[in-house]
């Protein structure tokens, strides 16, 4: 118990006094996970409402896979990952191995799919003759889809949030792709693990407490968003 | 009405969904300022109809003529819905205020502010919802929102409207007042109209022709007169229900009651009706009371006709009687009755019916009777 | 419905952005700069790095990657050409990689020593006997717990042969626990359960106020732990970045760095973490 207390104190402590190692690794993870949630949005929204909206052969199956894909184990992501970035791996040209930008491309497959399945859930889930309502009111194909897209964006705001969520609080694949090298790829997670093998588990505390704050006032922040515009 | 020519023109018009043929309308032909109605039981293809001919729904062969140019599927066939309304039977407001939903036809067009501006109010007023501008579309009963879905098609200026049983799931009341709304905006705009509808009272009192379909086609068109009267087959007949539609011109009115000649009967109904005015009245069979000559007993029916029977056909718990008195007339008979009056085929009967029991279906003002 | 069309413009845009993305993490240019020092654990962990590499960087310009693993991991990086430089503790294995055509230039840098740490009740009684093995003898005999790292790090290969020098296998006995964790955690875990294993000093007295555990045995040359820098053979794997692992293995070696590690952890711990080997031979340590 007395543990936890010394990592709470700690917590506020380093909070207070700005330590600077403390706040650049709060930064980082925000940069990080905050450029790969934008990019799961971009992505993760334009494709979600296509499957949607089209009907193709094999729509299905892109269906289950996006679904399945919600579900990927993060750290088989960063495996994978990993191995693509390898020096002598497909992508290896790129040279990003070990790179803050390695650990956005891993965190944005993570997110990604999340934000595709529920953006696609929500789409299907507006009433049916929306979308003929609001071609009949003269809209092109991409006025449609911006109408509908807006008609969604209490539960397209909630895919968002899942996302972050999923990906600030990911440890495994930002370990192995960004190999948690201080000042440039070591980021909250990673120093909470890196802390706590090395048996700092007051400072690991202090780090772990300080990720539920962020994670918890971001969400307070969307969540409030959402709230208020809460529907009939 | 005006003799408009042909605004929309059907040929050969097909659809098909998952290799069944839902849709089959081999010519229609709508005039420009008419309301056309359509009624049919669930899954006729009014729907279907309707979406096809808005360019909503792909037709799978047949072509769509839209003032002399067939609609093609350019861009998605947007150029030509851009001209178009439609309003379906759920509003389908967007989560924003009344004003930004009567705006969304209008800034879709890209229009200036002024005339977003003014083109809304314009359509608020007309249904009577100016005071619900700033009102999130949430907030507002289904009345008030159906109001603001009508305004929103308004506000386009439509050149055809499509109406998809939009007050079926209005009560009755509002309804009404909805009806009266509408009816006066299409006069003002004379907007060409299709309104599919299930139910036949709105038909009949909305239309200038009305089409009767099943299973994906049009089994007649014609005058609300026309097919409640003369239905060309026994389905259709037995969808219209209102056995007796009459037609005829105002020769007398005043405290509310109203004396209207049919052919050379005349026949009195209830109702603010203007002397000179065109009406069409429905008679329900269940208010016709059949009497056998000579007995004549008091009766406080304002209507008394006498005639003779044409046909009775059996309807399982009653009977209905076919009847000829200057005009056709029907009534549903019980077997009771049946038998005590001996009815039959050539029989001379006193028909009866009160004035408080017709429905004034349509009526045209006499500076707008063009016949 | 055909809309694909105004979707691949938002896709399109999402891929650019991406790639851009992607692009930004390394110039080619840049590459050149970067030098991936594939570690263990514990040496990260002493701190030691945290004040060379600085020194190094300031004065190459080059930009280091300390990518600390377990030695096992450590060697399977430099074995696949994904690390330039390594700089390990497990000297069998290191001889190995070297006459395989890994590594090449393998030099000595520094060595600390590990120990054996337990409850200060010191159940097994091994406190005062000098040959490790004979410690490790009594140990089992006695039945008492002992927590191994069990993860292929430098400390767990130093462990096992320990054991081999014993004569004793312990897997799979009762009092013998596997914790696969890293060094301070296991230390963590043989305080609370108040049991024994063997620690590189470093990681004990940087963690040793909040550890219930006392130093039992040390001193034995079998517990010398040395560290050499490997640099990884570019004949084999062309990628390497040459340069950089030459220079970095080359300021390990150099006198600036060897006065750094002399006189490492004095002021915090009151005696040095490591003693500078540079140029010795491995075979004249602990005499």
């Amino acid at each position: 118990m007395d543990l936890i207390f010394e990592g709470i104190y700690k917590a506020f402590y380093l909070l207070f006094t700005l330590d600077p190692e403390v706040m650049g690794v709060t930064l980082l993870s925000l940069q990080i996970s905050g450029t790969a949630t934008l990019i799961s949005l971009f992505v993760g929204i334009s494709v979600g409402t296509t499957v949607a909206l089209a009907e193709f052969p094999g729509r299905k199956f892109v269906v289950s896979l996006i679904n399945t894909g919600m579900g990927l184990p993060p750290v088989v992501v960063g495996l994978f990952v990993t191995i693509f970035l390898w020096r002598n791996g497909p992508l290896g040209f790129l040279g990003i191995l070990y790179t803050p930008a390695a650990m956005i491309l891993a965190q944005a497959v993570i997110a990604t799919p999340i934000v595709m399945g529920i953006t696609l859930a929500a789409i299907q889930a507006l009433p049916k003759n929306l979308r003929l309502q609001i071609l009949a009111l003269g809209a092109t194909r991409l006025q449609m889809v911006w109408i509908l897209v807006k008609e969604a964006k209490l539960p397209l705001l909630a895919g968002v949030m899942a996302g972050f969520g999923g990906v600030i609080s990911e440890v495994g694949a930002s370990i192995m792709v960004g190999g948690n090298i201080k000042g440039y790829s070591r980021v909250l997670t990673t120093a909470t693990v890196m802390e706590t093998s090395r048996g700092n588990f007051d400072i690991a505390i202090a780090l772990g407490i300080i990720l539920l704050l962020l994670a918890y006032s971001i969400n307070l922040v969307l969540t409030h968003i959402q709230q208020r515009e809460r529907p009939r | 009405m005006s003799k408009g020519s042909s605004i929309l023109k059907v040929r050969d018009l097909q659809v098909r969904k998952a290799g069944v043929l839902i849709l089959d309308i081999p010519a229609l032909q709508i005039e420009e300022g008419e309301l056309l109605s359509l009624i049919g039981p669930n899954g006729a293809g009014k729907s279907t109809l309707l979406q096809t001919l808005a360019s909503l729904t792909k037709l799978s062969s047949g072509e769509i003529i839209f003032k002399g140019r067939t609609v093609t599927a350019d861009h998605g066939g947007f150029a030509y819905r851009r001209r178009l309304s439609m309003v379906f039977q759920d509003p389908l407001l967007f989560d924003t205020t009344v004003f930004e939903n009567v705006a969304s036809g209008l800034r879709i067009r890209g229009m200036k502010k002024e005339e977003i501006d003014q083109g809304v109010s314009e359509n608020l007023e007309r249904f009577g919802i100016s005071h619900l501008l700033q009102r999130s579309a949430r907030k507002i009963s289904g009345g008030e929102a159906q109001r603001v879905a009508l305004a929103r098609a308004f506000a386009t200026q439509p050149e055809i409207l499509f109406l998809d049983e939009p007050f079926a799931s209005l009560d009755p009341p509002t309804r009404e007042s909805l009806l009266t709304d509408l009816e006066e905006t299409l006069r003002q705009t004379a907007t060409t109209t299709l309104m599919a509808t299930h139910d036949r009272m709105e038909a009949l009192r909305f239309s200038d022709r009305i089409a009767v379909m099943n299973q994906g086609k049009i089994f007649q068109i014609g005058s609300p007169y026309e097919v409640m009267n003369h239905p060309v087959d026994p389905f259709v007949a037995s969808f219209v229900g209102v056995e007796t539609i009459l037609e005829g011109t105002v020769i007398k009115a005043d405290q509310g009651s109203f004396l209207t000649l049919v052919g050379t009967k005349k026949i009195e109904a209830v109702g603010d009706i203007g002397l000179g005015d065109w009406v069409t009245l429905g008679i329900r069979p269940e208010n016709v009371t059949l009497a056998v000559p000579p007995a004549h007993e008091a009766t406080s029916a304002r209507n008394v006709f006498p005639g003779t029977v044409e046909k009775v056909v059996p309807m399982g718990l009653y009977y209905k009687v076919q009847l000829q008195c200057g005009f056709p007339l029907v009534a549903f008979i019980t077997t009771h009755s049946l038998d005590n009056l001996k009815l039959e085929e050539g029989k001379k009967v006193i028909a009866s019916f009160k004035a408080t029991s017709i429905q004034v279906v349509k009526k045209r003002e006499k500076s707008q009777a063009a016949l | 419905m055909k809309m694909i069309k105004s979707r691949k413009f938002f896709c399109l845009g999402a891929l650019a952005l991406l790639t851009a993305l992607l692009m930004m993490g390394n110039p080619v240019q840049a590459q050149q700069k970067n030098i991936i020092l594939a570690t263990t654990t514990s040496t990260q962990d002493s701190g030691l790095l945290d004040v060379l590499i600085p020194m190094f960087e300031k004065k190459t310009g080059f930009f280091v990657k300390t990518i600390a693993v377990g030695s096992g991991q450590a060697m399977a990086m430099g074995q696949k050409g994904e690390a330039d430089v390594l700089l390990v503790h497990s000297p069998a294995a290191e001889k190995k990689f070297v006459a395989e055509g890994f590594g090449v230039n393998r030099r000595i840098i520094m060595h600390n020593d590990f120990i054996v740490v337990g409850p200060g009740e010191d159940p097994a009684k091994i406190k005062g006997i000098k040959s490790t093995p004979d410690v490790f003898k009594k140990i089992a005999a006695a039945g008492a717990l002992f927590l191994s790292r069990a993860d292929k790090s430098g400390t767990h290969t130093k462990e096992m042969g320990i054991w081999k020098a014993a004569g004793i296998t312990p897997g799979g006995q009762k009092w013998y626990q596997e914790t696969g964790l890293g060094m301070g955690q296991t230390l963590n875990v043989a305080s609370e359960k108040k049991g024994y294993t063997l620690a590189d000093r470093g990681t004990y007295l940087a963690l040793k106020k909040n550890l219930s555990l006392d130093i039992l045995a040390e001193g034995d040359a079998i517990l010398l732990n040395v560290y050499h820098v490997l640099e990884i053979n570019p004949a084999k794997f062309p990628k390497v970045n040459v340069a950089g692992g030459k220079a970095f293995a080359d300021f390990m070696v150099s006198k600036e760095a060897q006065d750094v590690i002399k006189t490492f952890g004095v002021e915090k711990f009151g005696s040095p973490l490591f003693f500078p080997d540079a140029g010795k031979k491995e075979e004249d340590l602990g005499k």
